[in-house]
C-alpha cells in the first residue's frame, strides 16, 4: 500500500492543457482556423446562382457529374465546399438533401467542411440534417427582426453549427463602414447573449458589393468592407471575417483575367485587414504577385479608390484582353498510364469520370469482355481489398469503389451478353449464367452491411444473387439454396452467436448431402474460426472471405472449373495447417468437471417432498381415441407458422396483412378437420404408462419394468456442464427424481402417442388429384392432432391416472403456455438430446405393438405425425437445455450405456463441446 | 403534511441563487442541517423531482427527525431510513477528485445465465409471434432480478457509474423484434433497476456516491451511409425519426431517474448528433436543466477513424456544441489499440475524457480473453500518462476486470481539465 502511494507521488503531475477559441469545423477531417492559418478558401461552384454548368447538372438530376464539380472544387484546393441549391425551378430542400447525401458517400470531397448557403432556412435545415461534421450555416441575418434571428441562431446552435451572419438589419444591407460594423456588433450581442452563441462560431459576411461598375457612389464598397472588417476584427477578435468575393468584379463578367486579377488583389488587402475565410473558385485565384504589374496597379488603384479615373482605366484595359477561357488545371498525370493503370486508378480512387471510355478501350484489349473484369477490374478490386484490410481505405471510398466497378461492368454487360447469346446458339440454346449465389445473414443476426456489398460487388461481376436477408434460419438457407440449384452459399453475421449458427448450417450441409461450397464472412468470423470450427464440418469447400472485394476472385475460383480443384486443395491445406497450430493452443475452457457439475443438482433438499403415488401403475393403451375430444385441445398458433404466417392466433385472423388469407386457411382447415374427426380419415392411437421409479446414481433413473421379471430398466441423463452463475443449478432429467438413499418411493411415466394411422391413403389419394394444397394441410393437422393428443393424455395424467394434480382447472390457453406442474420432455430434445434411449422407452410401453408407430434406425418415429416422452411429476421439474458436454461425461455416458466411447461421440456429437 | 414547509421550499428551490448552487449538493446538504425538523419536501416540479431523485433520498438522509419524503410532481416517496447526516458530492466534484469508475460489459454478464427463449419471453411474452432470445434490453421487463443482479456486481466491483441496460431501447432498434411500442417502457424500467441498485450501495457508503448513466446505443440504422451501394444518397431513415427515437428513449431514461446521459458507441456521428439535438429538445421542452452528457465514440480500426469515416479530432469537433461531460472510446478496439487515440483525445478535449475498451481484441471465435489483471494494466498506464477521467470497460469485461481497473487506478491523479483560454494568441 505504502509503495502503492510513493510510486504515485513521485509521478509527475500531468501538465494542465489549454484549449484555444479557434473555430473548429470538421467534415471527416478536422478543419482548425488558428491565426496563422492564414485564409480559407471556400469553394462556390457548387452553387447553382453561380454556376450556370452546376444549375443544369442539378436540373436535370445528373448528381453523378454534379459531384465532380465538388470534386474538382477540392482538388483546387477548397477547404470549405459552399453548397447553394437556390432555384426557383428546384425543390431545394430536396436537391440539398440528395446532394449532400451522395457527399457523404464520396470520402475525397466530403473530407472537408460543407457551408450550407441559401437564404430560405428550410433548405438550410434540410442541410442540417445531413451532415455528420461541424458545418457552417451561410446566413443568418437581423434581415427578419430580431425574433426570427435568435429562433434560426438556436436551431444552428442545436446542430453545432457555426453561423455566416449578414450585415443586414431590419430596413436593409449594411453599405457603408459604419453600418457593417454597428450591424455585425448587434448581431454579436444578441448571439452571445441571448443564443449562447461561442464567439468563434460567429462569422461575420460584411457584404462585398461590385466595384468599377460606373457608378460613383460604389468605388468605395471594397475600401468600406476593407476597413469595416479591420474594425470587427479589433472588437470582436474571436470571430472570422468572410465574404463572396467574385461579387467584387460582377462588372467584368466573361472576362476572366481581369476577374481573377481584382479577386487576388482585393483579397490581398482584405486578408491584411484580417478577412480569414472567402467564397472564391479556388480554380481561380492568381497569386498577387504574379499578376501582370500593369494590371495589378490598376486593380489596386479600383480596389483602393485611390484615383478618379480608376474605373475607366480598368475598362480600357479590359478591352486589350482577350478572355481565352483558362483551362482549368489537375493532376491528371494518371491518364498518361496504360488502360490497365487506369482502370486501377480510377477503382481505388472511387473516379467515374473517364471509366466507361477507359472500360472500353481494355474490351478492345483483351479477347472476352470478361477478360476485363477478371484482369484488370479484379486486380483493381484487390488493390482497394488490400487497403480496406490494412486500414488505409474505409468504408465509404470502397463503397465508391464497387460503384465505380459497376459501371464499368455496366459498360462491358452487354457485350458479354451478346457472347452469351452466340454460346447459346452454338450449343443449341441452353443459357447458362456465371452462377447463381446465395447469401444470408444467419438466424439470430440482423447485421447486414457487409453482405449487401458482397451481393452488390458480386451482382456487378454478372453473378445471379440470391439475398435472403437478414434472421434466415438454416432450413430456409438451405432448401432455397435447392430450390434454385445455386452454385455456392455466402453466409454472413456480426454478431459472436452468429458463429456457432455457421457451424451449424455447415453441419446441416453436409447432413442434406449438399456439394456446393460454402462462403463464410462478416466482422466477427476469422479465418481461424474458420478453419477450426467450420471447415470440418462440410467438406465440400469451406472459405473465409475477408471483404466483399475478395469474394469476387474466391467465387470467380469457384465457379471456373479449371481452378475449382487446385483452389480448394490449397485451402484445404492452409486451413488444415491453422486447426494444427490453432490445436496447439489450449483453449479457455467454461465448462466444469462432470464431478463438480453433479454438485450442483436442481433439487437438493427431499426431506419434505412427498410423491403422490400414480392411481394405476403399470400400462394403459388407448386404441382408436374419439379425434373429437382430441381436437379440442389444438394449439392453432403452429398450424398458422407451418403455412408461414406468423401472427398470434387468433389475432392473426385480423390481421391487417395477413388476416384475410390465415382467416381462409382457417376455415378450410375446420372444413378438414369436421371430416377427419366424423370420417374417422385418421386413427388415434396411444399408449401410457407409470412406474415406481428412484435414482440409483447421479444421472441414472431406475424405473421398475412393468414386465414380469424384467426387474429395473435404467434410464440414462446428461447432465449440463456449462459454468453458470452461483447458485445456478446444472440440470439433469435424474434431478426431478427421489435418490434411492432419501428413502422415498418416487414415481415417473412414459408414452407414445399417434395420429398418423391410415394418414397414407388419404395422402396418395390427393397425389393422384394432384391436391397438393390438401396434402399440405392434412398433414399440418395431423400433427396439430398428435401434438393435442399428447397435450390431452398429459392432462389425464395428472388429473386421473396419476393423480397428482386433481385440484388443476387449467383451461387451453393455460395448458398452451404450460402452467401445468410436471413435465413431459422427449428423447432426442433440448433436454436429453441422446435418441436411444428411446429404445427403452417404446420397450416398456411396448409402443410399437400398441400403437403401430415404428423406429426407424436413425429413432425418428413413423408415421411422422407421433410424440413420445417421460412424465416427470416433481413441481420443481422444468423444461431445460442440455448445451454442451465434455469429455469426462461423454466417457462416463459410454460406460453407463455400455458403448465404446466412440459410440457415445457418434450418438452425442452435436452436443460435444470438443472437437472429435 | 406542512403546508408551512412545502412552500418554504418551494421558494427555496425556486431561488435563482439556488438553482446555480444545484450542481454542488454540499449547499442542499447544508440547508437541510438547518431544517432537520421537515418531513415533507417538495421540489416544486421544475428544480430537482426527477433531475435527481437521488438527491431528494439524500436529504431524505439528512432529516435528523424522521419522517418521510414526498415529491408532489413525480410522486416519488421514501421513508427515512438513515439517520445520519451525510453529505453527497456531484458528479463533477467526485471527477475532479479521482478516476471514476464506469462498469463493464452488459451482454457478457447476461450470457453467463445462459438464458433461452423461454427465460427472454418471460410470462408476459410467452406467445409472443417472434423470437426474442438475444433481445437483452427485453430482460429489463422480464428478468429485471438478473440485471438488477448484474449492476449490483459492478456495484460490488467499485463502479462510480453503473449503464442501464438500454443500449437498444429505441423504437427503431426495437423494430428488429417488432417491440417498437415497448421503446419508452423498457427505458423507465431499466433506468428504475439501475437507479434502485446505485441508490443501495450510495446508501451503505455515501461517501462514494453511485450515478447512473442512462445508455443510449448508436442504432441499428445510420444517418451517413446508404445501405445500398446502388444509390449512395439513400437513407434508410431520417434525421427527424432518428431524432423522434432518442427522444423517446431520453424521456424514458430521465423519468426512470437516470443521472447522466451517456451516448455510446457511436460510429455514425450524423446518428449522435440526432441525440445530442433530441436531448437539448427533451429538456427545453419540459423546462428542465439538462442532464450531463457523457459521449463516447467508436473507433473501428487502425484507420483511426470512426465507421462513418472521421477522424478522431472531426468526430469530437462534431459533438463539442454538447458541452459534454466527458468525451471519450469504448468498444472495437482493446486498450492496447485505443492508446493512440486516447491520448490524442486527452490533448483536444476541453472536457473529461473516458475510456472503456473492450477485453482486447476478440479471438478466432469472437470471444474475448484479455484478463483483468493485464486489462488494469493498460488502464492504469493511461492513467499514469494523465490521459483519463473515468475508465472501464466495454466488450468480454467482467465485474472482475473492473475491479483491478478500480484498485489499479484508485491512487492515481485523474487528468486535469484543460484551461479554455478566451484569446487567440
Amino acid at each position: 500500500m505504502s509503495e502503492t502511494i510513493t510510486s504515485a507521488d513521485t509521478l509527475q503531475a500531468p501538465e494542465t492543457k489549454v484549449i484555444k477559441p479557434f473555430l473548429r469545423l470538421s467534415g471527416l477531417e478536422p478543419l482548425v482556423v488558428r491565426p496563422e492559418t492564414n485564409f480559407i478558401n471556400i469553394g462556390e461552384r457548387t452553387n447553382v446562382t453561380g454556376s450556370k454548368k452546376f444549375a443544369r447538372l442539378i436540373r436535370e438530376g445528373l448528381y453523378e457529374e454534379a459531384l465532380s464539380v465538388a470534386r474538382q472544387q477540392v482538388e483546387n484546393g477548397a477547404q470549405v465546399l459552399d453548397v447553394n441549391m437556390d432555384d426557383a425551378l428546384l425543390d431545394g430542400e430536396k436537391a440539398m438533401t440528395t446532394f449532400l447525401n451522395l457527399l457523404a458517400a464520396e470520402p475525397d470531397i466530403s473530407r472537408i467542411p460543407v457551408m450550407i448557403d441559401s437564404s430560405k432556412f428550410s433548405i438550410i435545415e434540410a442541410g442540417l440534417k445531413c451532415l455528420q461534421g461541424k458545418c457552417i450555416v451561410n446566413s443568418i441575418s437581423l434581415k427578419e427582426g430580431e425574433e426570427k434571428f435568435i429562433e434560426q441562431a438556436q436551431i444552428c446552435k442545436a446542430f453545432g453549427a457555426a453561423v455566416v451572419v449578414m450585415a443586414f438589419d431590419e430596413h436593409g444591407q449594411a453599405d457603408t463602414e459604419e453600418k457593417k460594423v454597428s450591424f455585425c456588433h448587434r448581431s454579436y450581442k444578441i448571439l452571445t447573449e441571448k443564443v449562447g452563441f461561442d464567439p468563434q462560431d460567429i462569422i461575420f459576411d460584411p457584404n462585398i458589393f461590385a466595384i468599377a461598375t460606373g457608378i460613383e457612389e460604389h468605388n468605395n464598397y471594397a475600401v468600406d468592407f476593407i476597413n469595416a472588417t479591420r474594425r470587427i476584427k479589433e472588437l470582436m477578435p474571436l470571430t472570422s471575417v468572410s465574404g463572396g468575393v467574385s461579387n467584387i468584379s460582377f462588372s467584368f463578367r466573361g472576362n476572366d483575367v481581369v476577374r481573377e486579377a481584382m479577386h487576388s488583389a482585393f483579397l490581398y488587402y482584405a486578408i491584411k485587414a484580417g478577412m480569414n475565410m472567402g467564397i472564391v473558385n479556388a480554380g481561380m485565384l492568381q497569386i498577387y504577385d504574379e499578376i501582370e504589374p500593369e494590371l495589378r496597379e490598376l486593380c489596386d488603384d479600383a480596389i483602393l479608390n485611390r484615383r478618379e479615373d480608376a474605373t475607366e482605366r480598368l475598362i480600357a484595359f479590359a478591352e486589350t484582353v482577350k478572355s481565352k477561357g483558362k483551362v482549368i488545371e489537375k493532376d491528371e498525370t494518371w491518364r498518361q498510364g496504360t488502360v490497365e493503370e487506369r482502370l486501377s486508378h480510377a477503382l481505388v480512387n472511387g473516379i467515374t469520370d473517364y471509366i466507361e471510355a477507359d472500360t472500353e478501350e481494355a474490351r478492345q484489349q483483351y479477347p472476352r469482355p470478361l477478360d476485363v473484369i477478371e484482369g484488370p477490374l479484379m486486380a483493381g478490386m484487390n488493390i482497394v481489398g488490400d487497403l480496406f484490410g490494412s486500414g488505409k481505405m474505409f468504408l465509404p471510398q470502397v463503397v465508391k469503389s464497387a460503384r465505380v466497378m459497376k459501371k464499368s461492368v455496366a459498360v462491358l454487360t452487354p457485350f458479354i451478353e451478346e457472347e452469351k447469346q452466340k454460346l447459346v446458339a452454338l450449343n443449341g440454346g441452353v443459357v447458362k449464367s456465371a452462377g447463381k449465389i446465395l447469401l444470408a445473414t444467419v438466424k439470430g443476426d440482423v447485421h447486414d452491411i457487409g453482405k449487401n456489398i458482397v451481393g452488390v460487388v458480386l451482382g456487378c461481376n454478372g453473378y445471379d444473387i440470391i439475398d435472403m436477408g437478414v434472421m434466415v434460419p438454416a432450413e430456409k438457407i438451405l432448401q432455397t439454396a435447392r430450390q434454385e440449384q445455386v452454385d455456392i452459399i455466402g453466409l454472413s453475421g456480426l454478431i459472436t452467436p452468429s458463429l456457432d449458427e455457421m457451424v451449424n448450417v455447415a453441419r446441416e450441409m453436409k447432413r442434406q448431402h449438399f456439394e456446393v461450397p460454402l462462403i463464410i464472412g462478416g466482422a466477427t468470423t476469422s479465418r481461424t474460426h474458420t478453419a477450426v470450427k467450420i471447415a470440418p464440418e462440410y467438406e465440400h469447400g469451406v472459405i473465409h472471405v475477408l471483404d466483399a472485394s475478395r469474394s469476387v476472385t474466391v467465387t470467380g475460383s469457384l465457379l471456373n472449373k479449371a481452378l475449382k480443384k487446385t483452389f480448394l486443395d490449397d485451402v484445404k491445406i492452409e486451413y488444415q495447417k491453422l486447426n494444427e497450430n490453432f490445436r496447439n493452443k489450449k483453449p479457455v475452457k467454461q465448462y466444469l468437471p462432470i464431478a463438480e457439475a453433479r454438485q450442483h443438482k436442481a433439487i437438493t433438499d427431499w426431506s419434505n417432498y412427498k410423491p403422490v403415488v400414480p392411481k394405476k401403475l403399470g400400462i394403459q393403451v388407448f386404441k382408436n381415441y374419439n379425434l373429437a375430444d382430441i381436437a379440442e385441445f389444438i394449439d392453432w398458433q403452429p398450424f398458422f407458422i407451418s403455412w408461414e404466417l406468423h401472427g398470434k392466433f387468433p389475432q392473426i385472423l385480423t390481421d391487417e396483412i395477413v388476416g384475410q388469407e390465415a382467416s381462409r386457411l382457417f376455415e378450410d382447415a375446420k372444413a378438414m378437420l369436421k371430416r377427419i374427426v366424423e370420417e374417422k380419415w385418421l386413427t388415434a392411437n396411444g399408449v401410457i404408462g407409470l412406474f415406481p421409479a428412484n435414482r440409483s446414481a447421479d444421472d441414472t433413473i431406475s424405473v421398475l419394468s412393468p414386465k414380469p421379471g424384467a426387474g429395473a430398466v435404467h434410464l440414462e441423463c446428461l447432465r449440463q456442464q456449462i459454468k453458470k452463475a452461483p447458485g445456478q443449478p446444472n440440470f439433469s432429467l435424474a434431478d426431478f427424481i427421489a435418490p434411492a438413499e432419501a428413502g422415498i418411493q418416487d414415481y415417473m411415466g412414459a408414452f407414445a402417442v399417434t395420429t398418423g394411422g391410415d394418414i397414407e391413403k388419404w395422402l396418395e389419394k390427393f397425389k393422384e388429384d394432384h391436391d397438393d394444397y390438401s396434402s399440405i394441410m392434412l398433414k399440418a393437422l395431423a400433427d396439430r392432432l398428435v401434438e393435442a393428443f399428447a397435450e390431452l393424455m398429459h392432462k389425464r395424467v395428472r388429473q386421473e391416472f396419476w393423480g397428482y394434480a386433481s385440484e388443476e382447472q387449467l383451461d387451453n390457453d393455460a395448458l398452451i403456455r404450460e402452467e401445468y406442474s410436471g413435465i413431459r420432455p422427449a428423447p432426442g430434445y433440448p433436454a436429453c438430446p441422446e435418441h436411444t434411449e428411446k429404445y427403452k422407452l417404446f420397450d416398456m410401453l411396448d409402443a410399437t405393438e400398441n400403437t403401430g408407430i415404428i423406429l426407424t434406425e436413425s429413432l425418428a418415429m413413423y408415421p411422422a405425425s407421433s410424440v413420445s416422452g417421460w412424465y416427470f411429476a416433481h413441481p420443481e421439474a422444468k423444461y431445460f437445455g442440455l448445451g454442451k458436454i465434455e469429455k469426462d461425461q461423454v466417457e462416463d455416458y459410454a460406460t453407463r450405456k455400455g458403448w465404446t466411447v466412440e459410440e457415445a461421440e457418434k450418438w452425442l456429437r452435436p452436443v460435444l463441446e470438443y472437437d472429435m | 403534511m406542512s403546508l408551512h414547509s412545502l412552500s418554504a421550499w418551494t421558494a427555496l428551490f425556486r431561488h435563482k441563487k439556488f438553482f446555480s448552487a444545484s450542481e454542488d449538493n454540499y449547499l442542499i446538504g447544508a440547508f437541510m442541517i438547518s431544517f432537520h425538523n421537515i418531513t415533507l419536501l417538495s421540489a416544486g416540479g421544475d428544480a430537482l423531482h426527477s433531475r435527481n431523485k437521488v438527491i431528494i433520498k439524500y436529504l431524505c438522509l439528512l432529516v435528523s427527525a424522521g419522517g418521510f419524503v414526498y415529491c408532489s410532481t413525480c410522486g416519488y416517496y421514501s421513508t427515512v431510513t438513515n439517520k445520519r447526516i451525510t453529505i453527497m458530492k456531484s458528479l463533477s466534484q467526485c471527477a475532479a477528485e479521482r478516476i471514476l469508475i464506469i462498469d463493464g460489459a452488459m451482454g457478457t454478464m447476461i450470457q453467463r445465465y445462459k438464458l433461452e427463449e423461454a427465460d427472454y419471453r418471460g410470462e408476459r411474452f410467452k406467445d409472443y409471434h417472434l423470437d426474442v432470445k438475444g433481445n437483452n434490453d427485453l430482460l429489463c421487463l422480464t428478468q429485471p432480478h438478473i440485471i438488477e443482479a448484474i449492476h449490483k456486481e459492478y456495484l460490488e466491483a467499485g463502479a462510480d457509474i453503473i449503464e442501464t441496460n438500454t443500449f437498444s431501447s429505441t423504437f427503431i432498434a426495437m423494430a428488429d423484434y417488432d417491440m417498437q411500442s415497448l421503446a419508452f417502457e423498457l427505458n423507465v424500467a431499466a433506468a428504475r433497476i439501475a437507479r434502485k441498485a446505485a441508490d443501495e450501495y450510495t446508501a451503505k457508503n455515501p461517501d462514494k456516491p453511485r450515478f447512473v448513466a442512462g445508455a443510449i446505443g448508436p442504432l441499428n440504422k445510420t444517418l451517413s451511409l446508404s445501405p445500398d451501394v446502388n444509390n449512395p444518397g439513400f437513407r434508410s431513415v431520417t434525421f427527424d425519426e432518428v431524432v423522434n427515437a432518442y427522444y423517446e428513449q431520453i424521456k424514458g431514461l430521465h423519468e426512470g431517474g437516470v443521472d447522466i446521459l451517456l451516448i455510446e458507441t457511436i460510429f455514425d456521428t450524423l446518428n449522435s448528433k440526432a441525440a445530442i439535438f433530441a436531448a437539448k429538445k427533451y429538456f427545453r421542452d419540459i423546462a428542465q436543466p439538462e442532464l450531463p452528457v457523457m459521449i463516447s465514440g467508436t473507433i473501428t480500426d487502425a484507420s483511426g477513424r470512426t465507421l462513418s469515416g472521421q477522424t478522431l479530432e472531426a468526430f469530437y469537433i462534431s459533438v463539442m456544441h454538447a458541452k459534454p461531460f466527458s468525451v471519450g472510446l469504448n468498444c472495437a478496439l482493446g486498450g492496447e489499440q485505443m492508446r493512440p487515440y486516447i491520448s490524442e483525445l486527452s490533448q483536444i478535449a476541453a472536457c473529461n475524457v473516458s475510456c472503456y475498451p473492450n477485453a482486447g481484441l476478440p479471438n478466432a471465435f469472437g470471444e474475448y480473453d484479455e484478463t483483468p489483471d493485464h486489462t488494469a494494466h493498460i488502464i492504469e498506464d493511461f492513467a499514469k500518462e494523465g490521459f483519463v477521467n473515468i475508465v472501464g470497460g466495454c466488450c468480454g469485461t467482467t465485474p472482475d476486470h473492473i475491479r483491478h481497473i478500480a484498485e489499479h487506478v484508485k491512487t492515481l491523479p485523474p487528468r486535469p481539465l484543460p484551461v479554455q483560454v478566451e484569446e487567440l494568441a
